[in-house]
């Protein structure tokens, strides 16, 4: 308690000199009051934001995060800084079992139910089970991204990461799960897997890929990968029409021993005070010209099967990467592996960072 | 001091300054210490603190005082001369070139150390440059150097700026008569010259090795994240892996290190200030 008393008197004093600035503009915000909005970076069409505001009236606040867990530590803190967050799969269940997000009442969201394919909502009940809280919103595989003139070995598995011909060529995720999720496939055990023999062998090998790996990146995969910076990448599917548009020898491959499944879904938080307009928010997302005009511009797969079916581009429409054949590669979504699982893996990627 | 007529309205003047300090400087601070020394429960533990002697850990903290002491040297051995430079010149001429240095900072932090990502890269512009006059390419991005080039590059004008301050302020005079007493170029230098700009020295050295030493950006940008510092591991604790005690616990220690750096500091002064 004496905890919460210490952040309360800091935040009491910060947030007094926020209240009397806000207020003011408050006046002439939207007429149907605000909406506090938490995506991630680069991942709407800005123009969508604008007419949302103007067909409804409310005034839209976008933040951007740029991992789960920045998310969270925000939403951690206050669950009522934002109304309607779109976190990933695991950090989704995290949410739930933390009681931090409401369930929805999918009468006031009819598009979700009409639009979404059924696919997705059974892949969602891997981390909501029932489909209680979560409306996907995008989703992907990851895979490796390489070029054609620099690798002439056949990739189809993620030991062409351990190759040691492609030394100072190779750029993984600097994310726990994504690093940890290549190596523990690979070893032939589970993605999710808390077993502590099974994660040290990731460890091990992850510690013996580390000379060969150019640089642990995140966004910058892409534009590194277009630059011709390296030559093999680990990166999400949404990237892959994108930067093979910009490079065109640029391939990207969802390699045999599987991969991970993601979905981002919208949820609405615990402490929303907006939840009438967060309602209204994720119908607008799963509305069918509106999901396409998000994904025309993000590249990243949309489950709208209304949106799907209108794409123009014929080749992105019937894209294996863009909407990948779920039955002809081993996949699993992510799940929360508790506060033990969670430290687990984050003093064993403690040890392949800070190794040499 | 007639703008102040009695203490009571000093005493009100300060009163910003006073709730700006504790606003930002102690109530965070405190924080800092109570999350530390305290686990999830809430209770007294000093086991966050303790974390620094494992293995990663201290790996980490080695490299990063290791890192910043080779930049504070190299900025001190390219400020000084150029302090010396500048103060020997005309008024004129110096402010034109001190302007110099500082222009660079107007840009923001980030964005400088981004751009040397894209010049040191294999295929960046200065390796363009150099084969096409086919000398060989310089492989230095994702190194320990690239990092210690970011962190000189960058904290480098808080160097030159309270040494060329200091020397600046040095009486010809005392230099003539050191001259005039018989004493040559270099003995002047160490007698005279270089005892009169200690503290512009300290205060260079002191603005150069702690953010050095805390940074967090330079070494994830300019070295891959394949070199971990502890600014990136404290950084973690807040931003990924979200443990606050362990991230406030570490930054006791490097608060330790912080405060023997001032301490120095402070006693070399006051020796300084004796002589």
């Amino acid at each position: 308690m004496k905890k919460r008393f210490l952040s309360v008197a800091l935040a009491m004093g910060l947030v007094a000199s926020a209240v009397t600035a806000c207020s003011g503009g408050n006046s002439n915000a939207g007429s149907n009051g605000k909406l506090y909005v938490y995506n991630w970076g680069e991942y709407i069409d800005e123009d969508v934001i604008k007419q949302f505001e103007e067909e409804t009236g409310i005034d839209v606040v976008y933040d951007m995060f740029e991992t789960n867990e920045i998310m969270y530590a925000k939403l951690a803190n206050d669950t009522s800084a934002y109304d309607v967050v779109c976190p990933s799969d695991y950090m989704i269940q995290k949410l739930i079992e933390n009681d931090m997000v409401q369930p929805l009442n999918f009468d006031n969201i009819p598009n979700a139910k009409a639009n979404i394919g059924e696919q997705y909502w059974e892949k969602s009940q891997d981390f909501d089970p029932g489909n209680l809280y979560a409306v996907p919103y995008c989703w992907g595989t990851v895979g490796i991204l390489y070029n054609k003139t620099m690798v002439d070995d056949v990739v189809d598995s993620w030991d062409i990461l351990w190759n040691e011909k492609y030394s100072g060529q190779i750029l993984m995720q600097d994310s726990v799960r994504d690093a940890y999720m290549i190596s523990l496939l690979r070893n032939g055990y589970s993605m999710n897997t808390t077993d502590p023999a099974e994660v040290s062998k990731a460890t091990e090998d992850l510690i013996a890929q580390k000379p060969l790996v150019q640089a642990y990146v995140i966004d910058q995969v892409r534009d590194k990968m277009i630059g011709e910076e390296a030559a093999i990448g680990v990166i999400y599917s949404g990237e892959a029409i994108y930067t093979a548009r910009e490079n065109p020898d640029l391939v990207y491959v969802v390699p045999k021993e599987g991969t991970n499944i993601w979905i981002d879904s919208w949820v609405i938080t615990k402490g929303s005070k907006n939840v009438e307009n967060a309602e209204k928010w994720i119908d607008f997302m799963c509305r069918g010209d509106i999901a396409l005009k998000n994904f025309e511009y993000i590249t990243y797969s949309t489950p709208n099967t209304e949106a799907q079916a209108n794409i123009e581009d014929e080749d992105i429409k019937n894209s294996k990467v863009a909407f990948p054949d779920l039955d002809s590669f081993p996949s699993e979504a992510y799940k929360y592996l508790g506060a033990d699982g969670d430290k687990l893996y984050s003093e064993e990627w403690m040890k392949v960072k800070s190794a040499n | 001091m007639k703008l102040f007529k009695n203490r009571q309205s000093a005493a009100l003047m300060a009163l910003p300054y006073i709730l700006w300090a504790v606003v930002f400087i102690v109530v965070p601070l405190c924080m800092v210490i109570f999350y530390g020394i305290t686990d999830d429960n809430g209770s007294f533990t000093m086991s966050n603190i303790a974390t620094i002697a494992e293995s990663g850990y201290f790996k980490a903290l080695v490299k990063s005082v290791l890192l910043a002491v080779i930049s504070t040297i190299i900025c001190f051995l390219l400020a000084y001369p150029l302090g010396m430079i500048l103060s020997s010149m005309k008024l004129k001429r110096n402010t034109y070139i001190v302007t110099l240095f500082i222009l660079p900072m107007w840009m923001n932090f980030l964005l400088r150390t981004l751009t040397w990502m894209t010049l040191l890269e294999g295929k960046g512009v200065i390796n363009t440059v150099l084969s096409f006059f086919g000398l060989p390419g310089i492989n230095i991005i994702n190194t320990s150097s690239a990092i210690v080039l970011g962190m000189v590059y960058n904290f480098l004008p808080f160097m030159i700026l309270p040494i060329y301050n200091s020397l600046s302020k040095i009486d010809d005079n005392v230099i003539n008569a050191a001259r005039d007493l018989g004493a040559g170029t270099v003995q002047t230098f160490l007698k005279i010259t270089l005892p009169l700009s200690a503290p512009g020295i300290l205060s260079g050295i002191t603005m150069v090795f702690i953010p050095a030493l805390t940074t967090f950006a330079i070494s994830t940008m300019l070295g891959g994240s394949k070199i971990l510092l502890i600014g990136n591991i404290i950084e973690q604790q807040f931003t990924q892996a979200y443990n606050w005690h362990l991230g406030s616990g570490l930054s006791i220690v490097l608060m330790i290190f912080i405060f023997i750096n001032m301490i120095i500091e402070s006693m070399a002064d006051k020796k300084g200030g004796q002589g």
